[in-house]
């Protein structure tokens, strides 16, 4: 444990770092190759639809003797109209689905009957579903509608809580998930049923929840970075990544692991159905999504952070800084990360003392700051457990 | 051990709100009647099924909301019917975008699919016989309904019909003919002064050009009608056609018992067929004749206060042309009629909302229904005129029978996915967090114990069922209540990371991880409502449950793991360093020495 807990620390101090954001090409790639599988899937074979959105009757026969066959032989009989386009499947192992085309509540009830006489079951232990053809479609727009509100409110909510363009990095952290999750579907040919869509939209939150806990730390370490010139806000956010690091793996598997349980329990006893269907695009997606938020969302909120002319200035800054005499220990260490990060760290003491001080413009102080220089540690210090001791 | 510093906001305090909430909640919990939570009808086995309204082919607009209230209150009806105690009609989402959800728990039945989605119709038919037995058993009933206040209203037409009623009692009792009335007698005699509490009469009698005009028509009208009305003529004897006294359809009536749970459940009626039905309420039984006027023939209707300054509330009603000649023709035969055959029934869905009498005919195609009216009523009654008239059609967009041992599994299934995933996330916190992971599980615990009782709470306040998904809602919170945790410790250990002391690091990180908290679980938030508020079915119980549960996420956080945290960071224990804290600075790889000295008091600041 304590190894483990000494690479969190080297991590949290960054001197133990990868370099996530200097590396985004290579995962860009990584995931766009991921991508275009999952549109090839998309566009190839297509969505596996349940009878909820493409309408259809479903009936499950709790039954440890009746076979595919004699389940089959039993629709069949009931001569009902697409009784020979019937999909019969053994879910676990007493029960047999049996997928029709659209039926009438009385064909419905035809088919019932036949498969309780057939297969020896008592009719009202027979489960049905009906899905009239249009009402699928009524879900599919619904669970559409929901998304684009649901994307819509989460960039302003990001927006005003971050900023802009961070919400912009989580979106398309999302969207990658969305994409990834839906691939997935398309190429194992997994059914999609509505569970599905609630897995699906519920990864959303995780997805978010990850790239939130990201963002808050690239905040606080980027806060004030303009004003210094000691790293350039792609280090300072690839710090806060290798710093949440161990909290999103922590995060990831936390999450994961009730939904591994769903997953097998649904699987294990139930053999299809709800459970499974949710538990299933929430892995999926839950995975991705810890994915995204490391490597996609922050890779992308610096590209966007590294357009604005003040961000150009400080990477210009910092450039000039490690050139001049200052930047010699770090030309001698040649793995640049460390001694960075380890920059960054000061500025974030130095912000948080700032911090302290509510109220005060964050710029002007933390110019102040710059100019004394992070090294004033025993004054930082005091100021730091002065306030602890306020609240 | 909790040895309060004045400089802390007293976590003790906090805790002890928390402990008694937890315990009022508990007492609430208990002391209800079923302190379980209400299970949803994919757990328990039962029906569900989710009917979309259609606007009737050929009628204009879009389906209103008063139509829809209509068309729910039929489907309310019809299930009430059916006699399954806990059955529910709910809508979701208005107009054409609008959803019925009928559940209905239990056994699965066919017999409900068939009775639900049939479209409900309105027509008004001549009341052929007429048993208001019941009115023997409960004799206070009718009366009240009665009274004083039939006379009132309608002065001028009931004036008549007390006269009448004697004398139809009379008629009734005579005819040995029919085998038919003479059941009907003894029952219509004891009803007779007490019933006809409605009435109906002509508008505006005196600004009668175009009535009169209408009425010049009802010669060549009544042949044109009479195929479809052949309603009794003069004593009412002969004319009751020979198929009402067809022998299936008197012992249908006979046997007829409107008392009985499912008599009233309604359904549609083959307007060219006798019917033989109950009232609404269940309290007279009819037979009644074909239907004279279609419901599709009313162009308006509306409740208002009499203006013959009696006070009452009475009901207005406006025929087009073509229902106004048949109205017309019909009220002339029945005004004819001694008592019940004065009387038509105004029939929706196959049940008798109101059998109005009438004393003479009806020309112009307005009318009063005038009696014994609530506000209520007459506007219920106005309503049926109203959209009866313009049914919407129902189409069943989906059905889901659950078995009963299906949904035991589910439940099963569901509660051991609970069970494990719990174990999972507490031996994993354990591990990683040692004594903070039990601070992080015993957190769980606390929101488990408040979940179950809200599911409790609101199963029986609110009717909130738990569904499969609603279960998986739960399960999947476990992952995210616990990262709240995570985020916590992890922020307290970045804090020992950066020298600070045990205590100071418990406040720091809190400060900080509280922002985090708060922005991820709104976001979690703002999923579960918009999910909420654009799905249908299986997709809200969901929404639901992970709304509720981020919601208990961010109380138990704040009121739960951040003060007991406070507490224990201020034992000797905790400060000690120990491997099994789970926070001990060695544990953590912090390279600086900062063992703390003997003193609570961290003193590393140097």
């Amino acid at each position: 444990m304590s190894r483990m807990g000494t690479l969190a620390h080297n991590l949290y101090s960054g001197e133990v770092s990868y370099d996530f954001v200097g590396k985004r090409n290579r995962w860009y790639a990584i995931s766009g190759l991921i991508l275009i599988l999952a549109l090839v899937g998309l566009f190839g074979r297509g969505l596996n639809l349940g009878i909820e959105f493409k309408g259809g009757s479903q009936f499950t026969v709790p039954s440890a003797t009746a076979t595919v066959e004699s389940a089959r032989a039993s629709v069949e009989k009931s001569g009902v109209p697409g009784a020979d386009a019937a999909i019969v499947t053994q879910v676990g192992s007493d029960k047999i689905r049996i997928q029709t085309p659209p039926l009438t509540p009385d064909q419905s009830a035809t088919v019932t009957r036949q498969l309780a006489t057939d297969l020896g079951v008592s009719q009202g232990d027979i489960g049905v579903q009906l899905v009239g053809p249009s009402w699928g479609g009524e879900i599919t727009q619904r669970a559409v509608q929901g998304l684009i509100v649901f994307l819509v409110l989460v960039v302003v909510f990001l927006s005003a809580y971050f900023e802009w363009r961070l919400a912009i990095a989580a979106l398309v952290a999302l969207l990658h998930d969305l994409l990834i999750t839906i691939g997935i579907y398309a190429l194992t040919g997994f059914e999609v049923t509505p569970a599905t869509v609630i897995g699906v939209l519920t990864i959303l939150g995780f997805s978010l929840y990850d790239t939130v806990v990201v963002f808050d730390k690239v905040k606080e370490n980027t806060r004030g970075i303009t004003s210094g010139n000691r790293a350039t806000y792609s280090e300072a956010a690839n710090l806060a990544l290798n710093q949440t690091l161990v909290r999103s793996i922590n995060t990831s598997v936390v999450a994961l692991l009730p939904v591994a349980s769903i997953l097998i329990v649904g699987v294990g006893i139930l053999g299809a159905g709800t459970l499974k269907d949710l538990a299933l695009a929430l892995f999926i997606g839950t995975a991705a999504g810890t994915y995204s938020s490391i490597f996609i969302a922050t890779p992308v909120a610096c590209q966007l952070q590294e357009r604005r002319p003040e961000m150009k200035a400080l990477t210009a800054r910092v450039a000039a800084r490690r050139a001049s005499g200052e930047g010699k220990r770090s030309a001698r260490k040649s793995a640049t990360g460390s001694t960075m990060a380890t920059a960054v760290l000061d500025t974030v003491d130095t912000d948080e003392v700032i911090d302290d001080a509510d109220g005060v413009t964050r710029e002007s102080l933390s110019g102040g700051a710059a100019s004394t220089g992070p090294r004033s540690q025993p004054k930082k210090n005091t100021t730091r457990s002065q306030r602890t001791k306020k609240r | 051990m909790a040895a309060p510093t004045q400089r802390h906001t007293a976590p003790g305090r906090t805790l002890a709100i928390l402990a008694a909430f937890l315990v009022a909640l508990g007492v609430w919990t208990f002391a209800g009647d079923p302190h379980t939570p209400k299970l949803g009808l994919d757990l328990r086995g039962g029906t569900q099924v989710i009917l979309s309204p259609v606007q009737e082919p050929g009628a204009t607009g879009t389906v209103t909301d008063d139509q829809l209230k209509q068309t729910v209150e039929i489907i309310r009806q019809r299930v009430d019917g059916l006699g399954v105690a806990e059955s529910e009609v709910t809508t979701q989402g208005s107009g054409e975008r609008a959803s019925i959800i009928v559940s209905i728990p239990g056994a699965t039945n066919q017999a409900i699919l068939d009775s639900l989605a049939t479209t409900a119709k309105l027509d008004f038919r001549p009341v052929l016989i007429e048993d208001n037995g019941f009115a023997a058993v409960v004799p206070s009933a009718s009366p009240s309904v009665s009274s004083s206040v039939a006379a009132s209203p309608s002065a001028s037409v009931s004036a008549g019909s007390p006269s009448a009623s004697p004398s139809a009692s009379a008629t009734s009792a005579t005819p040995s003919v029919s085998p038919s009335v003479s059941a009907s007698p003894t029952a219509s005699a004891s009803g007779n002064g007490a019933r006809l509490p409605k009435s109906v009469r002509g508008t505006a009698t005196s600004a009668s050009p175009s009535p009169s005009a209408s009425g010049s028509v009802k010669p060549s009208a009544t042949p044109s009608a009479a195929p479809t009305a052949p309603i009794t003529s003069v004593n009412g004897l002969p004319p009751i056609q020979s198929t009402a006294n067809d022998a299936a359809l008197q012992q249908a009536f006979t046997d007829l018992d409107c008392a009985k749970t499912g008599a009233t459940k309604g359904g549609p009626a083959d307007p060219n067929k006798y019917l033989v039905t109950c009232s609404k309420d269940g309290k007279v039984k009819y037979i009644l004749d074909k239907a004279a006027v279609q419901g599709t023939e009313v162009t308006g209707a509306s409740a208002g206060l009499s203006p013959q300054g009696a006070g009452g509330w009475e009901v207005n009603l406006t025929f087009s042309s073509t229902g106004a000649q048949q109205f017309a023709t019909v009220t002339g035969e029945l005004a004819k009629n001694p008592s019940p055959q004065n009387q038509f029934g105004i029939v929706l869905d196959g049940l008798v909302e109101s059998s109005p009498y009438v004393s003479q005919a009806i020309q112009g195609g307005n009318a009063v229904i005038s009696g014994s009216f609530t506000a209520e009523e007459a506007k219920a009654l106005a309503n049926v005129l109203k959209y009866g008239s313009l049914p919407v059609t129902l189409t069943v967009s989906s059905v889901e029978q659950v078995s009963p041992t299906l949904g035991q599994d589910q439940l099963t299934a569901g509660l051991l996915a609970g069970a494990l995933g719990l174990l999972l996330v507490i031996v994993y916190l354990v591990i990683y967090y040692r004594a903070l992971g039990l601070v992080a599980v015993a957190s769980l615990l606390v929101a488990a114990a408040i979940t179950y009782g809200l599911f409790v709470v609101l199963g029986r306040q609110l009717g909130f069922a738990l569904s499969l998904a609603g279960v998986a809602g739960a399960i999947v919170a476990i992952g995210i209540t616990a990262d709240s945790f995570v985020v916590y410790f992890e922020r307290i250990r970045d804090e020992i990371r950066e020298g600070r002391s045990l205590r100071a690091a418990g406040d720091a990180g809190w400060i900080r991880a509280r922002r985090t908290i708060l922005a991820a679980d709104f976001v979690s938030f703002l999923a579960a409502v918009v999910l909420y508020f654009l799905s249908v079915g299986s997709v809200r119980g969901f929404a639901f449950t992970l709304g509720l549960t981020t919601l208990v996420d961010v109380g138990v956080a704040f009121a739960f793991t951040r003060p007991l945290v406070s507490l224990l960071m201020r034992t000797a224990w905790f400060t000690s360093g120990s491997h099994w804290t789970g926070l001990s600075p060695d544990r953590l790889g912090v390279k600086r020495e900062i063992v703390p000295s003997s003193s609570t008091r961290p003193a590393k600041e140097s």
